[in-house]
């Protein structure tokens, strides 16, 4: 089955019946704004502006464009640390983004985060985390806020292949199924945890989706490439989940272009050159999209020139705020660590918070 | 006043919580049905019902985290661990979960949870249920934690840790439970980072909190009693944020100070306070400061061994007096 034949087999779910032309050009736009935006960070990176670690989200953009489409304003997602993508797709600006990864007070942390924790409450965007898998709990309890204030929204928990074989995800699926939270854990599966491959870390049955079967939960595999089959399925699921309190695991495929984080330099050799070529010549989820809007005539090849041009601009315009914001000051290493000290509440007003000299 | 013990203090201070803030949620192993494996959350299920009081399967981390995702998101959860010994298996939640989303959001994100239960040694279960965490916990800039030693601080810091807007950890024993003592009825609160001075004194201080702290009241009886030594205890309550200024008051009134946990001495709490009175009551120490703390070695199961790895009273009143 060639790519195209994909592409157009879920084209007529309903849920892509309803999706305007307006909306499949934002959602080129978006991939190109996410791919653009990570392509510059990598130079910057090695430019030495960015420091730490730096997991790029380069070859998986339907992925979290499509999720946050589908998403309604009483939904809530959370992700792992390879996180700008998801960031970039719910809105957050690419100036506070690129500030976040330059340090700077303007970031949406205030510099407190850096690359893996980006945060947006208001957005129903709550990281943005470090430890592998560290996050699929909190996932289950934005699930369970949800239904505990009885609001008829699902959350969304992305982790990747690699956060399988952590115990917490298996004790989530159970908890997760036992209380019926309206939750969709959903595994990016880029084929590697860090330098070691799915064949190499993990031990399954077809799919890593099948990890549900023993918990009594719903499940499904997907095409990471194919928006139209992205679309379908994660709607469905999450419909389930904000009308029957029904939890799903959904492992969709894909692939990422750079290495696990910048600084895995070895990433040419655990994986072969020609993989990443066929990868991107083939299957590149952007190229797809494109070419299926310009076949529904869509858009036009400028169109896309014109997309592209933008983002580009933005991603300019964002490095240029970074460059020009203020470092954060030295006092502030010590504001957002209690709420309480911040708001100068009366619990603050007595007691030592702090153990070391806060005079800088 | 009514007498009520150390368990029924906690129960009260749920029980008015629950029902004064529908946010409020408590979650754990065997906590509803079973009436909690320490009877501390006895009556609840039935009376809050099954949607509040929540029985969760042996899966610490899980639920630990599950409570940090319910608090971002504005409830607020009280989680129970049938010993704090449990949360090693769940750190990952709590150090770096609970402890820095504040920090790692530039203050976006709330946490207002609370994860309580029973760390302590002495009833013979061996070093894996015997652990006392409180400095690990206090080690981390964003959590908060508090280790109340009688019945009515248990009540008023519980009533104030479930209304604190960020985590904090809650330190019981199990030892302490079934302690009785004069505890109002209602609703009050006992402000975190204020210490209580529970025996006035001029020759020695004694600083501790939590089970030590019954310990060194009665010792400070014996010294009184048998040396006429008069000791003034200041009982800690809450390790961070911590009451420096009560230390460094009573320091400054007696010269002479021994710090008294059940924690290990290593980085132990008291490690810290002795740094605290190094550095900023140097001058007005007689005496070098001392420490009785759990002997350094991990929990022993055999009784009357584990009985002296703990402060004693003897430990307490031997060590006060190679102050003079």
């Amino acid at each position: 089955m060639t790519a195209q034949k994909n592409l157009a087999s879920s084209i007529e779910d309903p849920i892509n019946n309803v999706f305007t032309s307006e909306q499949k050009i934002a959602a080129l736009r978006d991939m190109l704004r996410i791919r653009r935006f990570e392509q510059q960070s990598f130079k910057l990176y090695q430019q030495e502006k960015i420091g730490g670690f730096l997991h790029l989200y380069v070859g998986q953009e339907s992925v979290a464009v499509a999720a946050v489409g589908l998403m309604s304003g009483a939904d809530e997602m959370i992700t792992a640390y390879r996180d700008h993508g998801h960031a970039l797709a719910v809105g957050m600006s690419m100036e506070e983004c690129m500030a976040e990864l330059f340090g700077k007070a303007t970031g949406c942390s205030k510099g407190k985060g850096g690359s893996m924790h980006f945060f947006a409450p208001d957005k129903h965007y709550w990281g943005g985390h470090g430890i592998v898998a560290g996050q699929v709990p909190l996932g289950l309890g934005l699930a369970f806020a949800l239904k505990y204030k009885k609001i008829p929204g699902c959350a969304l928990c992305f982790l990747g292949d690699g956060a399988v074989n952590q115990g917490v995800f298996s004790e989530s699926l159970n908890l997760a199924s036992l209380w019926d939270l309206p939750l969709v854990f959903i595994i990016e599966n880029n084929g590697y945890s860090m330098g070691t491959s799915l064949e190499r870390s993990s031990s399954i049955e077809g799919s890593l989706a099948e990890r549900a079967v023993g918990f009594k939960m719903e499940r499904e595999k997907i095409n990471g490439n194919n928006f139209y089959e992205l679309r379908a399925k994660l709607h469905n699921v999450m419909e389930r989940a904000r009308h029957q309190c029904k939890p799903s695991l959904l492992e969709i495929t894909t692939y990422r272009y750079y290495g696990h984080s910048i600084a895995d330099a070895n990433h040419k050799k655990y994986r072969s050159a020609e993989e990443i070529h066929e990868y991107q010549k083939n299957h590149d989820p952007i190229m797809l999209w494109e070419e299926q809007l310009l076949k529904e005539g869509v858009i036009t090849p400028s169109t896309m020139e014109s997309l592209d041009q933008a983002a580009k601009e933005e991603v300019a315009a964002a490095i240029l705020f970074a460059e020009a914001s203020p470092w954060p000051e030295p006092a502030s290493i010590f504001s957002d660590i209690y709420s309480e000290v911040d708001v100068g509440s009366d619990a603050a007003k007595r007691g030592t918070y702090f153990f070391s000299d806060t005079r800088l | 006043m009514p007498l009520i013990d150390y368990k029924t203090a906690l129960n009260q201070a749920f029980a008015e919580e629950l029902t004064r803030d529908e946010t409020v949620f408590l979650m754990g192993e065997e906590v509803a049905e079973y009436d909690g494996a320490y009877k501390v959350t006895k009556g609840l299920w039935e009376r809050f019902g099954s949607r509040r009081i929540i029985d969760t399967p042996i899966s610490e981390a899980a639920f630990l985290g599950l409570g940090v995702g319910a608090a971002m998101m504005g409830l607020r959860p009280i989680i129970e661990l049938m010993f704090w010994s449990f949360a090693y298996v769940g750190f990952d939640q709590i150090i770096n979960n609970a402890g820095c989303i504040r920090y790692m959001s530039g203050g976006l994100i709330n946490v207002p949870m609370v994860i309580r239960g029973p760390a302590n040694g002495g009833t013979s279960v061996g070093a894996t249920h015997s652990h006392t965490p409180e400095n690990f916990l206090a080690n981390t800039p964003g959590l908060k934690v508090v280790a109340p030693a009688t019945p009515y601080d248990a009540k008023g810091l519980m009533i104030s840790s479930i209304r604190d807007n960020d985590t904090v950890c809650f330190m019981e024993n199990t030892l302490l439970y079934g302690h009785r003592g004069e505890v109002p009825e209602g609703s009050y609160t006992i402000p975190l980072g204020v210490a209580d001075l529970k025996r006035e004194g001029t020759d020695v201080s004694f600083i501790a909190y939590g089970r030590a702290l019954l310990t060194a009241l009665e010792a400070a009886q014996t010294l009184q009693a048998e040396h006429g030594i008069s000791v003034e205890v200041v009982d800690l309550r809450s390790l961070r944020p911590l009451d420096e200024e009560a230390i460094l008051n009573s320091v400054s009134k007696t010269h002479r100070v021994l710090l008294i946990d059940e924690n290990k001495p290593f980085c132990g709490i008291s490690a810290q306070i002795a740094a605290i009175i190094a550095e900023k009551a140097f001058d007005q120490l007689d005496a070098p400061v001392l420490r009785v703390t759990a002997l350094d070695a991990p929990a022993i199961y055999s009784a009357p061994l584990e009985k002296l790895q703990l402060p004693n009273t003897q430990r307490i009143i031997a060590k006060a007096l190679t102050l003079f």
